[in-house]
């Protein structure tokens, strides 16, 4: 059995520096080569500076934007490190609220949430993406139902015709995987910015 | 429930049925230490590594011998993490500048990660250095399934070698395993994954400013490398706090499609590399119906109550299912298979909140855990498992007809039956009996997030979870304290070597014994009776083990949930 010890070093000492350093760090470079933007963080640049991931939800309070999902994420408190503050889309900290099926703080945020969009859009039914956060906190998507809820605000906010809103949402939404996999979708980073841009023409 | 849903449920189940012989294949030829088609690469690699360890790759190990060099790995492979985590601050590789990790949480991480298990008490982007998540859980994510996969060979020559005395070279079985399959699989699977948008940098965090104008650190980092064997290792311990929920960890619906496929590729794979080594796939075949029946039965149940949704939803005309707690670009479908799949395997991945989910939704991946995690399970772990149900359900299948029961060939007495018993008994000890601790506790009860039967429901998804090596979690809860980063500990620690020993005495015991041919009153078990005798025997043990504790959770939760009764 003590002849066990030396491969029990030596071979953990290896086998580790193969899988641990060699692996990971071999990937990195490869990575960087054939896919520099996705191994980046898939950053979006404007005028120079770093404004988001298109992979990573941000937060829109503005009436002129979509919005994304609520988002439960938290950052430490400033004034006290042993608790936290709410810290929608925090991007250093992700996760989701974690609250269950029978949850009273659920069903009264989902319950105010619900109220605010009604008054906002009275006449369609209020989407469940729109009031449910996410698992990450970072959800970029919404559902198209959830962008298509918010086009008559948008609109009115920018003074455009809601045909002209509908139709970017229409051009952002992006369907399923071979048209099998996963679920439709709408970037809501990229149709801000396709609004902005549509402005800007 | 949707038709494109189900169809891809089907697609899923397809692509890792249509994996199995040919990776069975592959595999198989890799433990029988035979040519392949990487050995111009690797050999050379593997041979330097037995010449630096001083291992005489011939020299075959009793099965004690065997479980001692394991265990031995282990030891090296905690200090290797304990050490990393308590000095990462000092060490390169750390942009974010991460602090030293407390003692307990290092303890309860390096146990977590050496078990596969996984745990998250520790926040990831937000604790981690690049260094500890490469050096520390990258390659513990291999070799500890490496290692896994290695337990099950030499229990499978346990039962294809008539009269011998070793079972094998633990040393070899973890390195071909290592370089020959996880390694060669992993570095195109990372590529595949860097491609659908997944981080591989060693750059610091970003530092962006909103299209509104906000402030957003980016957390980044090796990602692809780690996530990809964290998948095909069943290990499932997150890079970013939100694991496979994550954008950066799980970027696609495709990615998530291919993700979910490598949790249970090899260990499907390894019904079929049985079934060679034994001389007929079809033994093989039967174990994968068995899995493949509660599986499918698993993802019926959760599928079902996570598209009904909660009452509370319904109740404000909110249809679509309960979408809190899940991505869009997952929805109800795909965040459901994966919660099966994640908790049938012991990975523990998880691309939505199973602390979210509904009662019985969330009651599927706890009772797949309390099962044993032997629907496919963990690399490895999960087969010898399986293994260990098919022993007790073989001898009672024996004392039913009055004969001495056997499989394979092998006879299976007296001490077989008691070393399954041993290991199957132990598992609820601890995760019943921790819980039993956890929900008296006071200090233990303020970890709960949710009232109500939820918080209840919250430890003993921990201690399950813990215990089956799985590494989900009902995420509320708060592990990072000290009484749950020990208790934790202790659980895992139990759940995999007091799992693994009597599954390896079971080896050594049948390695020694004479292979007698199949016989006209040989109870066949390559068919229907058989798989559905251990179907009812792995239903009966858990049910009777744990169905009064979920009567206590997700079951009361449930009703209460339909009187629309909110704590």
């Amino acid at each position: 059995m003590l002849r066990e010890i030396r491969p029990a070093i030596l071979v953990l000492v290896l086998l580790t520096a193969i899988t641990g350093l060699a692996y990971p760090l071999a990937m990195t470079a490869i990575a960087g080569v054939i896919f520099p933007k996705q191994a980046q963080g898939s950053l979006i640049e404007k005028d120079g500076k770093v404004i988001g991931s298109a992979l990573i939800g941000q937060e829109f309070k503005e009436d002129k934007y979509f919005h994304g999902r609520p988002s439960a994420t938290v950052a430490p408190d400033p004034n006290d490190a042993s608790k936290t503050v709410p810290a929608p889309y925090n991007a250093a900290n992700s996760g989701g609220s974690n609250l269950g099926p029978t949850s009273k703080a659920l069903n009264d945020r989902v319950k105010e949430d619900v109220e605010k969009l009604k008054a906002e859009n009275p006449t369609a039914s209020v989407p469940v993406d729109l009031v449910t956060t996410s698992a990450s906190g970072l959800d970029p998507d919404i559902s198209p139902d959830a962008a298509l809820f918010q086009v008559p605000r948008v609109a009115k906010a920018r003074s455009m015709s809601e045909d002209a809103v509908r139709e970017l949402v229409t051009q952002n939404t992006q369907g399923r995987f071979a048209g099998i996999v996963g679920e439709p979708r709408v970037n809501v980073l990229a149709l801000n910015l396709a609004l902005d841009a549509a402005k800007a023409k | 429930m949707t038709v494109i849903g189900w169809i891809q449920i089907i697609l899923f189940c397809a692509i890792v049925v249509a994996l199995v012989k040919p990776l069975g294949w592959y595999m198989t030829r890799v433990f029988n230490g035979e040519r392949t088609f990487l050995s111009p690469v690797m050999r050379p690699v593997e041979r330097g590594v037995y010449w630096v360890g001083g291992v005489d790759e011939r020299r075959e190990q009793h099965w004690l011998t065997y479980t001692v060099a394991m265990l031995l790995f282990h030891v090296g492979g905690f200090a290797l993490i304990y050490g990393l985590m308590r000095l990462q601050a000092v060490l390169p590789f750390n942009p974010a500048g991460q602090t030293a990790v407390a003692e307990d949480l290092s303890f309860n991480t390096a146990i977590s990660f050496i078990t596969n298990t996984n745990w998250q008490n520790y926040g990831g982007e937000s604790t981690l250095s690049y260094l500890v998540q490469m050096l520390g859980l990258t390659h513990q994510n291999f070799l500890s399934a490496a290692t896994g996969i290695a337990l099950a060979m030499a229990l499978i020559r346990g039962f294809t070698r008539s009269s011998m005395r070793t079972v094998g070279n633990f040393w070899v079985d973890v390195t071909r395993c290592t370089l020959y399959v996880l390694l060669p699989i992993c570095i195109v699977y990372a590529l595949f994954l860097v491609w659908q948008g997944m981080p591989q940098t060693l750059g610091a965090y970003v530092d962006a400013t909103t299209l509104e104008g906000g402030k957003q650190t980016i957390a980044l980092g090796p990602v692809a490398s780690q996530v990809a064997i964290k998948m095909l290792g069943t290990n499932g311990g997150g890079f970013f706090n939100a694991n496979a929920a994550h954008p950066f960890e799980n970027p696609t619906a495709l990615s998530n499609l291919v993700q979910m496929i490598s949790i249970f590729a090899l260990g499907a794979a390894l019904t079929n590399v049985f079934g060679r080594m034994v001389g007929n796939e079809r033994q093989g075949w039967a174990i994968l119906a068995v899995m493949g029946i509660l599986l499918v039965a698993g993802v019926t149940v959760t599928y079902w109550a996570e598209a009904n949704g909660t009452s509370a939803l319904q109740a404000l005309g909110l249809t679509g299912g309960n979408m809190e707690g899940k991505e869009v670009r997952f929805g109800i479908v795909a965040s459901s298979l994966f919660a099966v799949v994640t908790t049938a395997a012991s990975c523990g991945a998880v691309n939505a909140m199973h602390d979210s989910f509904t009662a019985l939704g969330g009651m599927i991946p706890l009772i797949n855990m309390q099962l044993g995690e032997v629907i496919i399970g963990g690399v490895g772990a999960g087969f010898y498992g399986m293994l260990l149900f098919v022993v007790l359900a073989i001898f009672v299948a024996g004392l039913m007809v009055g004969r001495t029961p056997e499989y394979v060939g092998k006879k299976i007495e007296a001490r077989e039956v008691k070393m399954a018993m041993l290991a199957i008994l132990v598992l609820p000890l601890m995760y019943l009996g921790w819980t039993a601790v956890g929900v008296v506790l006071p200090s233990a009860v303020a970890s709960m997030a949710n009232a109500g039967p939820h918080g209840f429901t919250e430890v003993l998804y921990a201690f399950t979870s813990a215990t089956g090596n799985n590494g989900s979690a009902f995420a509320g809860l708060t592990g990072n304290t000290l009484f749950y980063n020990l208790t934790l500990a202790s659980a895992m620690f139990v759940g995999r070597f007091f799992m693994i020993v009597p599954a390896m005495a079971i080896a050594g015991s049948l390695v020694e014994k004479k292979s007698i041919p199949a016989s006209a009153g040989t109870f066949p078990t390559t068919g229907g009776l058989f798989v559905g005798l251990v179907i009812g025997v792995i239903l009966i043990i858990g049910g009777l083990t744990f169905f009064p504790a979920l009567a206590l959770g997700p079951i009361v939760e449930h009703l209460a949930m339909n009187a629309n009764t909110l704590f």
